[in-house]
């Protein structure tokens, strides 16, 4: 085996591609849990800690970009790498959503706790399931599993469905909570964003390992 | 583009081979969708008893620069010169197959050599400018040929076409000795468009010269492909990647000497190869 300073960057920028990945995870989680508790406080500062998630992607993109130029990488190192700056982009974006449901929370400081959710919680345990595995299929380079993933998207789906119509039924029913289902389907909305994220990472799977561009989209949205 | 006439030798076109020939080591080949301006098939070549190179099969397009490219001892280099029979001026040399110029075997019977290599010409690793001026080393393959036109437009047009006219216009005196090494090179090449021929061979042309040297000859062939045909041995990937619109990888390995392992679109094969040693290789995991 040559070129070994090489392969163990690629490594490394397969471990910190991880490591986005749990900050990515851990503000998701955190964001559901703060919208369950009001937590006004463990909103803002995942509001504040985005930024360390984008810069985070933008160690990674520059990284990749040395190593491209200084490696002249090809065929599957080549495609790797390429794969790697788009899962980054798409891992900063569902930071985003994280953050979005953050804000979502902060805005509805007025409603009263317990917080009746419905399915989002659901939602959100799929969606972070999807980019768990999404991130184990990268590194496994599975394209079996990356299909089977981007199926879980259809599941999401349907549940956003089902927060909508209960939604929107809750609101027919009593018009002073159309300010409070509104802010939970936007947060449904960010939940199925996620989930369309985690698909995209999954065709980028795919992509490294048979050379292929293929679209998996799955979602109805 | 130039016309190509056929006429390499006064007799009827050669019969095939009528030796028994390799059967072809095919690897993964996707042959170019575009004329042949050489078609190479089932070719073998020993050096006394060595062998160099076992079944070799393709298709090279015409007007289009493709590379070949693997480890040293592969038999790109042997296949290179087998295209225009370099490798005869080698004593204990023996063919099998076919080398087709244009559908004509270059190595049938009453074939001229000399005339297989003005069309197609050659150019080397180090650059090897004729210790004469300029002007000669250009004129030199013209006037050996008994060239009947005019000989200052002849050496004008071939400089320009080398994109070394602008540089050495009020020097054509000069010894092409006295150029630069990169300008050495394209001195060398227009010596062979001079001759005009309409396949161009390439041994590892730039390896000499520095990255600017190296970039301008890329950049030459870029321009050039769209009337001749080139075919480039390289040692350096990005090169072939960079110029080549097809790339052939050959490899010898324990059971195997010389074989075509792989070709197709240089695009494809750089991306996304069809074959787990070439990836191997153009991922610098051997060679």
């Amino acid at each position: 085996m040559t070129r070994e300073l090489f392969h163990r960057e690629l490594t490394r920028l397969q471990d910190e591609v991880l490591v986005m990945g749990s900050m990515v995870e851990k503000a998701i989680l955190d964001s559901l849990q703060a919208l369950r508790d009001g937590d006004a406080g463990s909103s803002q500062r995942i509001v504040d800690e985005d930024s360390r998630i984008n810069a985070k992607r933008f160690e990674i993109e520059d990284q990749c970009i040395f190593v491209v130029a200084s490696q002249q990488p090809m065929a599957s190192d080549l495609r790797m790498l390429a794969s790697i700056l788009y899962i980054i982009t798409d891992l900063e974006r569902i930071a985003d959503h994280a953050e979005g449901i953050a804000r979502i929370n902060l805005m509805m400081s007025d409603e009263p706790l317990p917080r009746r959710l419905g399915y989002i919680p659901a939602m959100a345990d799929r969606a972070v399931a999807m980019l768990r595995d999404s991130l184990k299929a990268f590194i496994e380079r599975d394209v079996e599993s990356a299909r089977q993933i981007c199926n879980a998207d259809v599941e999401v789906d349907r549940l956003q469905d089902a927060v909508y119509e209960e939604s929107f039924k809750a609101m027919l029913a009593d018009p002073s909570t159309i300010q409070r289902n509104t802010y939970l389907l936007w947060t449904a909305h960010n939940l199925e964003r996620i989930a369309d994220r985690c698909t995209n990472i999954c065709e980028r799977v795919i992509y490294q390992v048979t050379g292929r561009m293929q679209e998996i989209n799955v979602s109805k949205y | 583009m130039t016309e190509i006439r056929i006429d390499l030798r006064p007799a009827a076109q050669s019969a095939p081979a009528a030796h028994a020939m390799e059967p072809a080591s095919r690897g993964h080949v996707i042959e170019p969708a575009e004329p042949a301006a050489i078609s190479i098939d089932r070719l073998s070549l020993w050096y006394g008893h060595k062998r160099a190179l076992t079944g070799v099969s393709l298709d090279i397009p015409v007007n289009r620069v493709t590379a070949l490219i693997g480890p040293s001892g592969c038999g790109k280099s042997t296949l290179l010169r087998s295209i225009n029979r370099m490798n005869d001026l080698i004593p204990g040399v023996r063919i099998e197959g076919t080398v087709a110029y244009h559908g004509i075997n270059i190595y049938g019977k009453d074939i001229d050599p000399v005339e297989v290599r003005r069309r197609i010409g050659m150019v080397f690793q180090k650059p090897n400018p004729f210790p004469k001026s300029i002007y000669d080393n250009v004129a030199f393959g013209a006037r050996v040929n008994g060239y009947r036109g005019n000989l200052d437009d002849l050496v004008e047009s071939s400089l320009r076409r080398a994109a070394l006219w602008d540089e050495v216009k009020n020097d054509l005196k000069k010894s092409g000795l006295a150029l630069s090494g990169g300008q050495q090179q394209r001195l060398c090449i227009a010596r062979a468009l001079a001759n005009d021929p309409d396949v161009i061979l390439m041994d590892e042309p730039c390896s000499a010269l520095d990255p600017i040297a190296t970039l301008k000859i890329e950049d030459l062939m870029r321009e050039i492909v769209k009337d001749y045909t080139i075919i480039i041995v390289t040692h350096n990937m990005q090169q072939a990647a960079r110029v080549s619109d097809y790339t052939a990888f050959m490899l010898t390995d324990e059971t195997t000497t010389g074989q075509l392992i792989e070709y197709g679109r240089t695009q494809e094969l750089f991306t996304n190869p069809g074959d787990r040693r070439t990836e191997d290789y153009i991922s610098g995991r051997f060679g």
